[in-house]
């Protein structure tokens, strides 16, 4: 483990006690307005959106500018704000557009754009300078003297390339005087990003307009050529050379980032569904909260570390973050991990005189299932399933249609954006 | 119009010196300690030989610097550029701004290219980055011919593309050969291969094989053809595209002498005798690199007439 260095110049001392008064943001990301509102609920105090265009990801679902209109309306209500990623390296056909984009955007009240490609960074400084500029991780960005370069171009952010350890932004930090944002959470490349065009070459899908089909996490096999002559460097039944990162998790680094005074952390993933989104951050906004409130006594708790677990399907490390990954940071062999739990039902409602839930179907469960509740206001509770109804209050035993409206009995009270997660047997 | 410039990639003192007799214009050469994936390595001393050597000739070396550096390399980086100013080469690649703002701060006057590979994808980082100081910016293998004329239409500054050899398609910091062995328990390995730049993956699904290997930089992987356009240049000739490279990165020396010399006779044709001439030895020399091209590197013409989605 790294050595945490106390850090005064995020401190005050309030009614007698030295509290951390300089929490970084919490960054979340969400592919939908549902998402958005999810993320902004469950605790984080910005959001990273891609719009329709100009953006990576080109396959999650894009946020059109009226629904960015909606989520920044949304984030408001909680002094959160909204970031869209427009961080493509441009080819010449995309270069149309951008001016009437950059304004839309920054018309409904986005406050930041994530960007990469230095086109974007010039237009947006012209047509729409009220905009912050974070740098992309796209970049790669390594060392002090290129952060030093976006800062005197005059960006307000930068986010760092994954492969950057405590140390090394302990210096940048010290050397540079610009918001440094850095990843906490989630799938990520194990390319320097930018910097891989797999997917061009393997399935003519160009990586860096947001076309990558994760080609590095297939397996290949490994071979020599010995003057001309191909030796195979595995022998019967070992696993294939596979360059699969396992996914980030820096839960227990946190006291560390918040010492070294890192302005943002970010989670990535925004493909992923609600559950994932609410779970990562509720506990995430924990860890940061309780650690600011009292960083002598904070201690890591079993439950969170639980709780993470619950939406994670791949195994986690900490990558760069504490030193070089070894192989144990990798997936070889067979990888996929079913979780615990299946996220089941979202709240839209409850009565508190009949006690009656109402809930949308996210996943198959039935009568007599354990089920777990949890959400931003309640402490999570377990209960079993007993008599349902649907929409039309007709009695029924299992809800197996996508996105159906259920309800029934739960003795504590639930709140709007509760989730409910099943127990898989 | 003009000729443009052959450049090449030595991997040796004594092949510079078969290169020049080839025909090569201008060579690119470095450590991996300061550049990515370079055919050769050449120490600072090495360098200043070559430079002597080069200049004597009358031709143009670069020097590349094009790393994606950490804060611990930063130093010596400095150290190296200061070394260079005092050697004269003709060009310093880069990718990374830090080497820009050093060159800024120790008032280094040798011209810069830039050189990050993947991300120089549209003309207007073109003319960013030589408002900046980069004379010349070396293209995306990634990009279409179309794609590559508009950029030299609308830059105001050299450009130069790879017209053969292979490409880099991943780089990473981690060391995946080394893991690979790790895991498997067979840390001699690890050992046995450290120079080793013989090892490739096999994609089954596509039957396709990737040259791989790992130096300071980290693991790098290229592409399963090498590029060849070279009875595919009079577009290039017409656009006026400056610089054309032959990137000879894991071939042999004779390779890229023949290589060489075969794209000297295909840029002479058209510019001392005309188009037809390098019209009706065209086939001929695209013939005469399939012979000598190794059994496992297809020809091909990169992502030239290639579209790519998103
Ligand atoms: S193939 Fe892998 S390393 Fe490459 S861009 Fe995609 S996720 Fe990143």
């Amino acid at each position: 483990m790294l050595q945490l260095i106390e850090n005064e110049s995020i401190r005050e001392t309030i009614n007698g006690k030295r509290i951390i008064t300089k929490k970084p943001e919490l960054l979340a990301p969400a592919g939908s307005l549902e998402k958005l509102k999810v993320a902004v609920h469950y605790g984080a105090d910005a959001v990273f959106i891609g719009g329709q265009e100009f953006g990576l990801r080109s396959n999650a679902d894009n946020f059109t500018i009226e629904e960015m209109r909606e989520g920044v309306e949304f984030a408001k209500k909680y002094g959160a704000v909204i970031y869209v990623t427009t961080n493509i390296f441009a080819h010449n056909e995309n270069m149309a557009g951008l001016e009437e984009y950059l304004r839309a955007i920054a018309d409904v009240g986005v406050k930041g754009i994530i960007v990469a490609d230095p086109l974007i960074i010039e237009t947006c400084k012209r047509v729409a300078p009220e905009l912050e500029i974070h740098l992309s991780t796209q970049q790669s960005l390594s060392n002090w003297k290129a952060v030093k370069y976006w800062k005197s171009e005059g960006l307000d952010r930068v986010v760092l390339a994954r492969e950057v350890g405590a140390e090394e932004i302990r210096l940048i930090k010290e050397k540079v005087d610009i918001e440094i944002e850095t990843f906490v959470h989630g799938a990520m490349c194990i390319a320097y990003s930018g910097r891989c065009v797999l997917s061009n070459h393997m399935t003519a899908r160009d990586s860096n307009r947001g076309g990558c089909c994760q080609s590095c996490r297939w397996d290949y096999d490994l071979y020599e050529n010995v003057n001309g002559e191909e030796k195979p460097l595995f022998n019967e039944g070992d696993a294939p050379f596979a360059m699969s990162p396992k996914d980030l998790k820096l839960i227990e680094s946190i006291p560390h980032m918040i010492e070294l005074g890192i302005d943002s952390l970010k989670v990535e993933g925004r493909m992923k569904s609600i559950h994932y989104v609410a779970t990562v951050i509720s506990v995430y906004r924990k860890v940061i909260d309780s650690y600011c409130a009292d960083p002598e006594n904070f201690k890591i708790k079993r439950e969170w570390l639980e709780e993470l677990d619950r939406c994670a399907n791949r195994a986690t490390a900490s990558a760069f973050f504490e030193g070089e990954p070894s192989y144990k940071q990798q997936m070889f062999g067979f990888h996929a991990k079913k979780p615990e739990w299946d996220f089941a039902g979202f709240v839209f409602d409850y009565d508190e005189e009949t006690q009656m839930v109402t809930l949308q179907q996210r996943n198959y469960f039935k009568t007599g299932d354990t089920v777990e509740f949890f959400g931003p206001e309640i402490d999570t509770f377990t209960m079993t399933v007993g008599q349902m109804w649907n929409e039309e209050n007709e009695p029924i035993e299992v809800a197996n249609h996508p996105l159906q409206i259920v309800k029934f009995k739960v003795e504590k009270p639930l709140h709007r954006y509760n989730m409910m997660r099943r127990k898989n047997k | 119009m003009k000729k443009p410039e052959l450049l090449v990639t030595p991997k040796s003192i004594p092949h510079i010196k078969e290169l020049i007799e080839a025909g090569a214009d201008a060579f690119v050469i470095g450590e991996q300690k300061f550049g990515l994936r370079l055919a050769g390595e050449f120490s600072i001393d090495e360098v200043k030989e070559a430079t002597q050597i080069i200049h004597e000739a009358g031709k143009k070396v670069y020097v590349s610097c094009n790393a994606l550096f950490h804060n611990d390399r930063i130093d010596a980086l400095d150290e190296y550029l200061k070394q260079l100013q005092q050697i004269g080469p003709d060009a310093i690649l880069f990718g990374d701004p830090a080497v820009l703002m050093s060159v800024r701060e120790f008032g280094i006057t040798i011209p810069l290219h830039w050189n990050p590979e993947t991300t120089a994808t549209n003309w207007f980082q073109v003319n960013y980055w030589g408002e900046r100081g980069a004379k010349r910016a070396v293209l995306a293998r990634e990009l279409s011919l179309d794609e590559i004329l508009e950029i030299k239409e609308n830059s105001k500054y050299e450009i130069e593309v790879q017209v053969h050899g292979m490409t880099c398609m991943f780089q990473s910091k981690r060391k995946l050969l080394g893991n690979y062995f790790l895991y498997r328990g067979e840390v001699m390995e690890i050992e046995n291969r450290k120079e080793n730049k013989n090892m490739f993956l096999h994609d089954k699904e596509r039957n396709n094989k990737y040259p791989i290997y790992e130096d300071l930089n980290g693991t790098h992987i290229f592409s399963p053809n090498d590029i060849c356009l070279i009875d595919e240049l009079t577009e290039f000739f017409e656009a006026g595209i400056d610089s054309l490279k032959i990137d000879g990165i894991l071939q042999t020396e004779e390779y890229i002498t023949t290589v060489t010399s075969l794209y000297r006779q295909a840029i002479d044709a058209y510019f001392d005798e005309g188009e037809d001439t390098y019209d009706e030895i065209k086939d001929e020399l695209f013939e005469k690199i399939k012979a000598i091209q190794p059994p496992l590197r297809p020809l091909d013409t990169g992502f030239i007439y290639k579209e790519t989605v998103y």
